[in-house]
């Protein structure tokens, strides 16, 4: 069971950098315009 | 019309232009008809292209291009997005507010927390199903309460908010039992956890928070799209006026003028207030007031009302009522009092809520007391009540209409049609009988003419005529003929209200009335010298898809009717033309409201569809109403749903998906209930456990989301 020291802390440290890139992602504008940013990967230039 | 558009569009040109050396102001401009990575592409490429532009940005989910670092003038920029092939409409950067969707940021925050607090104490939670006992299951439970506490108190507060608001107004709505779930959820869990107890439903208290967060969302994103769109600027009420004192005038804001004052208004303006003509004789354009297509001749003493176009010669009134006194702040006044009464109308969910919150909450009652009376254990009682709400799926129950309507939302808009109101489709969905506005809705503003039989000599004098006069008929004639040289006509006079005289090569030539050229014709027409009148075609034109729309309207059983303000031949001339037998014409703003009201005492739902500001009251006072993207401000305020694009034919459309909105919307409470009807006896009876609760409301939240989709499908 001593393995639960290590896997608990491990499992919320990544959740909370997930969280943490998401506020991050949410600060840039990268959800602002989602559909555009879908057709822009088409594009050439 | 175009005095008309370029009455609406300078206010934005003049504030944009605003700073001295041309200082970087953002410009807007919705685009609704792109869709692909080609639009995007095009739009940019051309607005950068262009040196007056530093950089221009396309949002593909808003339908709107932002351009920065501009020195352009917008009408410029639109009409350059136009000759590409796209439909522009420039967008007035304060009237859309800030361009931060602050409601939306914070709505995501709130989601990003739930979804992290939700998935890992799903991992938590895993374990303890899988045979977790003891302290190992305690310490679990008590990770998940340090994680779930917070984080529910956190994410759910948009919930708690809104059923606080229904609980102090004294209302029932779909937040009040999700609130009182959600919180009982996670005091129960706390305190089993607290006190070693077997059972914590943290996960179902979460997931419930994130569904019910992502429904939120969405349907905050596809309402903010058509909101910030519907925000768009049109100045009916002109900001600035010329005041004319003794000699000399000066430019003052039209809130200054008072009762008495005397204002010069050039060509092609608005009037800014009531007033009485001082000029000989004024023509003005009504249309966008009372609906009328043709222009309306004042003399010296009449009354001009704001917000009439004058098309002649300038001319100058002396104020009679300003402020809060004109007729068109009359008409605002009316349609505030038009949407009170109907914010009276229950959505479906909040219908069904009223049955499903007092039901469920009384089934945790007797549960509750039928364990006290069975064995007599308050706690065991109290955590088989919870496990009833939680398990009566309140999330698939707060899910089943907001994620059809939605999903309907974001469909509409593709199809160019912005929805306002989020009951509008369950409104339009009951609708019996449609209402069209004639002039601007379906028929043109203005008149068109078709000059194909007639002879270069013809129409050169026709050109040097019809160029003459500023009435609609001789506007539509030279619009007809924008390349012809004018013939050399000497001596042109007009005749009001029947038409110009001149000579040219020694004959006398006649444009005008058939019956004061001598003919027996009642349209307009030629006469050159002794010869035969001819009629000239000048109609009016009908707007795009009309007579599509109608048909598809009359085959989904629907009564039509055209009410407007115009003269009775020219909605004759458009009722025949559309085979439409209900007809009312010369109808006054307050007469259609009071069509609306009788209509409605007789039990019919009516559409209204109209753009005029005779419209405007009829709009807001209607079962449910449209307007088209060209409308006043304040008949699109009033409205349910814009048309973005200049093409009725879609309007069909709208209602069969509003029809299968409320269809799918049943169909998701009752798919709802069937899991209850499963679930809640079981519950009742005490075999519920967290897990059972996660797989219900899992599964019924999947099969709602899922039947929302098929409204794609289904257009």
């Amino acid at each position: 069971m001593n393995v639960l020291v290590i896997l608990i802390p491990a499992s919320l440290i990544l959740g909370g950098l997930w969280l943490a890139v998401f506020f991050w992602a949410l600060k840039k504008d990268q959800f602002d315009d989602p559909e555009g940013n879908a057709n822009r990967i088409l594009m050439d230039d | 019309m175009t005095a008309v558009t370029a009455a609406r569009t300078l206010p934005a040109a003049v504030a944009h232009d605003a700073g001295p050396g041309g200082a970087a102001a953002d410009i807007y401009i919705s685009l609704p008809t792109i869709h692909c990575a080609g639009c995007i592409r095009n739009i940019e490429r051309h607005l950068n292209a262009r040196d007056d532009v530093a950089s221009a940005r396309v949002n593909l989910s808003l339908k709107r291009v932002a351009i920065t670092g501009s020195h352009a003038v917008p009408a410029d920029l639109v009409t350059s997005l136009q000759r590409l092939g796209y439909e522009a409409h420039l967008l007035d950067r304060d009237a859309l507010g800030s361009a931060r969707d602050g409601l939306g940021r914070d709505l995501l925050i709130r989601m990003g927390v739930a979804g992290f607090a939700m998935m890992n104490v799903m991992l938590l939670s895993v374990a303890v199903w899988s045979g977790a006992t003891d302290a190992t299951r305690d310490l679990f439970h008590m990770i998940s309460a340090a994680i779930a506490v917070p984080a529910v108190g956190f994410a759910a507060q948009p919930f708690f908010r809104a059923a606080w608001g229904a609980v102090t107004a004294g209302r029932m709505n779909m937040e009040l039992p999700i609130s009182v779930a959600i919180l009982l959820a996670t005091g129960q869990s706390l305190y089993e956890s607290l006190n070693g107890g077997a059972h914590a439903y943290f996960d179902a208290a979460l997931s419930l928070t994130f569904f019910l967060l992502i429904g939120r969302y969405l349907d905050h994103r596809s309402r903010l799209a058509a909101r910030s769109a519907a925000r768009e600027l049109t100045a009916l009420e002109v900001q600035t006026a010329r005041r004319v004192t003794g000699s000399h005038t000066d430019e003052v804001a039209v809130s200054a003028l008072s009762v008495g004052d005397r204002v010069a208004i050039a060509s092609g303006m608005r009037v800014p207030v009531d007033g009485r003509l001082m000029s000989p004789e004024a023509l003005t354009d009504r249309s966008f007031l009372t609906g009328e297509s043709d222009a309306r001749r004042a003399e010296a003493g009449e009354i001009l009302q704001a917000g009439e176009i004058v098309l002649g010669a300038p001319v100058e009134i002396a104020a009679t009522a300003v402020g809060e006194d004109t007729t068109l702040r009359r008409v605002a006044a009316l349609v505030e009092q038009a949407e009170n009464s109907r914010s009276a109308y229950t959505a479906l969910a909040d219908r069904a809520a009223r049955i499903y919150a007092p039901l469920v909450h009384l089934l945790a009652l007797v549960a509750f007391l039928g364990w006290i009376a069975v064995d007599g254990d308050p706690r065991h009682a109290l955590n088989v009540a919870i496990a009833v709400l939680i398990i009566t799926c309140p999330c698939a129950l707060g899910l089943a209409v907001p994620a059809v309507v939605t999903a309907a939302i974001g469909r509409l808009y593709r199809m160019g049609m912005l929805v306002k109101s989020g009951t509008a489709l369950e409104r339009i969905a009951e609708v019996d009988t449609v209402i069209f506005d004639k002039t601007g809705t379906l028929s043109e503003p203005g008149r068109f003419a078709d000059l194909a039989g007639f002879s270069g000599t013809e129409k050169s004098i026709l050109s040097a005529l019809a160029g003459a006069s500023h009435h609609p008929v001789s506007r539509a004639v030279a619009a007809a003929l924008p390349d012809q040289p004018a013939a050399v006509v000497t001596d042109i006079r007009e005749e009001p209200g029947q038409g110009m005289s001149g000579t040219s090569g020694g004959q006398s030539v006649r444009f005008g009335a058939g019956r004061w050229l001598g003919a027996d014709f009642t349209g307009p027409g030629l006469r050159i010298g002794d010869a035969p009148a001819r009629p000239l075609p000048v109609e009016q034109r009908l707007r795009d898809g009309a007579e599509t729309a109608l048909r598809g309207l009359r085959q989904q059983g629907l009564d039509i009717w055209i009410v407007s303000g115009d003269a009775r031949s020219a909605v004759e001339e458009i009722a025949d033309r559309l085979g439409l037998a209900k007809r009312v014409s010369a109808m006054s703003a307050e007469g259609k409201q009071a069509l609306m009201a009788r209509l409605a005492a007789d039990g019919r739902k009516v559409l209204m569809i109209g753009d005029g500001l005779n419209d405007t009251a009829a709009l807001a006072s209607a079962h449910a109403s449209v307007a088209p993207a060209s409308a006043l401000d304040a008949s699109r305020n009033a409205a349910d749903i814009v048309m973005l694009r200049d093409n009725l034919a879609a309007l069909p459309g709208v209602i069969s998906c509003a029809r299968q909105v409320v269809r799918l919307s049943r169909q998701n409470l009752w798919i709802a209930s069937l899991y209850n009807l499963v679930a809640v006896p079981v519950a009742i009876l005490g075999f519920a456990t967290p897990l059972a609760a996660a797989i219900a409301m899992s599964a019924s939240s999947i099969s709602v989301l899922l039947n929302a989709l098929r409204i794609r499908s289904a257009l």
